[in-house]
């Protein structure tokens, strides 16, 4: 099958595929009475995107992620991996499935003992392979991850990103179909997440990799994500297109995670210094985001001169959210009540979001 | 140096020899007996790789019996069990059989916590790549474990020569049962304090190679 290099690789594949991950109705609990870990989560992915699930700590998340391989076994539900029932299997068969399914770790879990190479190996050996090819296929997989130069390295020889390196190279060492990430960078530094999210991205375009990641941060979504899904309390909320979701909020908790990444983040002390609004007029704070095809026209200008009110700019912003461009601007809008309403309602048709009021405190 | 007589070499050296063979072959015994017992421990508890408690609480109170009986009152209470194995109750082979059933309950033990400080994680991860059990024990928990193993023998080893000193009781020999026959009841201060001599130089010898393995071995 062709595929399309670049951002959305995953999301040009036909969606009438069989997914390549098909989660239905899981449910866990961990102690029979307990807080629910998992409360009917179904969810499907399909071959070459890469789907972020969202959630603070103890959302669920990484219970679910950790029942795709079935480390966590749900007390209900179904888990099929490309088109492989995972609860029908014996215990043999779980372990030959296992090895079509890649993962990387939050902290890395290497082998503090084997060096670079019989780390990377490690799944391989464990496979049974003949020793002539495991050399082989270490010395394919070392320089996609960039590491030639530490093949014979011991972890605690490496910074941070280089283990994830190893960690990633291993997860891909048997050829697997799925990758899943449980906060792969979660314990890295901005920069070396970056590099890190890059080079997934980059393996998953080269490889054709399926990609399931879950992440407590939003700008590893925006990052490399093609779609969503945020939970709370073990349930999925919200789920969705990247872009979609980050531009059309519909869930609070949503809200609250794009806010972090997108806020158009206005200091207190600037609000406190806008300008009153005069007699017969009315202040409006909104924030606008411009996307779509009106996003390049004039549309501040236009509005202050057709429906005479004022704008002040606050703040405002050109960002990119799955490869896709969007502005985002906080205005103060002076004027009568009814131009501003006017005005508003012209901006709307021309495809821009506009949400008054919203929690403006960066 | 009058009191080191030929014949009083000839008893050192032979008393050295036998405390190296106690010591060392009640050793070797327990360390092929305490690993397997500390894996099934481990295994078998809970967050085990296939917890069974069934199995593993008895096994883990019989450790822990054997641990708090004190080794002279070991040694006298298994005496039969000595004479079904070694064939006689008396004697340096004797004493290796009581030596070897302490040091496997206290080095099972340590065995144990060796085994539980492995980073879960790195287990968690051969699972996911689809190791089986015996390979999760056999290329994981032992081959992470080994510096803690390592570490564990040098404390056994340490203990045995101590214990090993009370061998004399049973006529087991070594460096104590002279230390104790010429120094104290002949008195001759100067066998007890080579004999005292010998045995610190024996235990730095043991500690600093058990050191040197582990740093060796590390890699952290």
């Amino acid at each position: 099958m062709l595929l399309l290099p670049g951002h959305n690789a995953g999301a040009m594949r036909d969606v009438t595929d069989p997914p390549a991950i098909r989660l239905a109705g899981l449910r866990k609990r961990f102690v029979a009475g307990g807080a629910v870990a998992l409360d009917d989560v179904s969810l499907e992915l399909r071959t070459g995107e890469i789907f972020g699930i969202v959630g603070r700590s103890g959302a669920g998340k990484s219970t679910l992620i950790r029942t795709v391989n079935l480390l966590e076994r749900p007390n209900a539900g179904s888990i099929t991996v490309m088109g492989q029932d995972l609860l029908a299997l014996d215990e043999g068969g779980l372990r030959a499935a296992r090895r079509g399914i890649g993962m990387v770790f939050q902290h890395f879990n290497l082998h503090h003992r084997r060096t670079v190479a019989e780390n990377i190996a490690f799944p391989l050996e464990v496979a049974g392979m003949p020793a002539a090819a495991r050399r082989a296929r270490v010395a394919e997989l070392l320089p996609l991850v960039g590491l030639d130069a530490k093949r014979d390295a011991f972890p605690a020889q490496l910074s941070g990103g280089q283990k994830q390196r190893v960690g990633i190279a291993r997860a891909l060492a048997s050829a697997p179909a799925v990758l899943l990430c449980d906060e792969a960078t979660s314990a890295l530094d901005p920069e070396t997440t970056a590099e890190i999210l890059a080079l997934i991205r980059r393996l998953r375009d080269q490889l054709e990799l399926t990609v399931l990641l879950i992440t407590h941060e939003m700008g590893v979504v925006k990052a490399i994500c093609d779609r969503v899904a945020v939970m709370e309390a073990g349930r999925i909320i919200e789920q969705g297109r990247v872009f979609e979701v980050f531009t059309r909020p519909a869930h609070p908790t949503t809200r609250r995670f794009v806010a972090e990444v997108i806020g158009h983040g206005v200091p207190p002390g600037t609000l406190a210094r806008l300008p009153e609004p005069g007699l017969g007029q009315q202040r409006r704070l909104a924030q606008v985001l411009f996307l779509g095809p009106h996003s390049t026209r004039p549309v501040i200008s236009e509005a202050s001169r057709d429906f005479g009110i004022d704008i002040n700019i606050v703040s405002g912003r050109v960002d990119e959210i799955a490869g896709e461009p969007f502005g985002v601007m906080a205005l103060a809008v002076y004027g009568p009540a009814a131009a501003i309403d006017a005005a508003f309602g012209w901006m709307r048709v021309l495809g821009l979001l506009i949400e008054e009021d919203v929690a403006w405190a960066g | 140096m009058g009191w080191l007589t030929p014949t009083m070499q000839d008893l050192l050296l032979q008393a050295f020899w036998e405390t190296l063979v106690m010591v060392g072959a009640s050793a070797a015994i327990a360390v092929a007996c305490g690993l397997p017992l500390a894996l099934l421990l481990q295994v078998t508890g809970p967050g085990g790789l296939r917890p069974m408690p069934w199995l593993q609480r008895p096994l883990g109170l019989l450790v822990n019996a054997l641990r708090s009986t004190p080794f002279i009152i070991l040694m006298v209470a298994i005496v039969p069990f000595t004479r079904l194995v070694a064939g006689t109750s008396i004697g340096t082979g004797a004493a290796i059989v009581p030596l070897a059933l302490a040091a496997t309950a206290f080095l099972a033990r340590l065995f144990e916590n060796a085994l539980r400080e492995v980073d879960a994680g790195v287990v968690e991860a051969a699972r996911a790549m689809g190791a089986s059990r015996w390979q999760i024990v056999t290329k994981v928990l032992v081959p992470e474990a080994l510096p803690g193993l390592i570490a564990a023998v040098t404390v056994a080893l340490v203990s045995l020569v101590g214990f090993s000193a009370m061998a004399g009781a049973i006529g087991g020999g070594g460096l104590g049962d002279l230390g104790i026959r010429f120094g104290y009841q002949r008195f001759m201060p100067e066998v007890m304090a080579s004999v005292v001599l010998i045995l610190i130089i024996l235990v730095q010898g043991l500690q600093s190679l058990g050191d040197w393995l582990v740093r060796r071995l590390s890699h952290r």
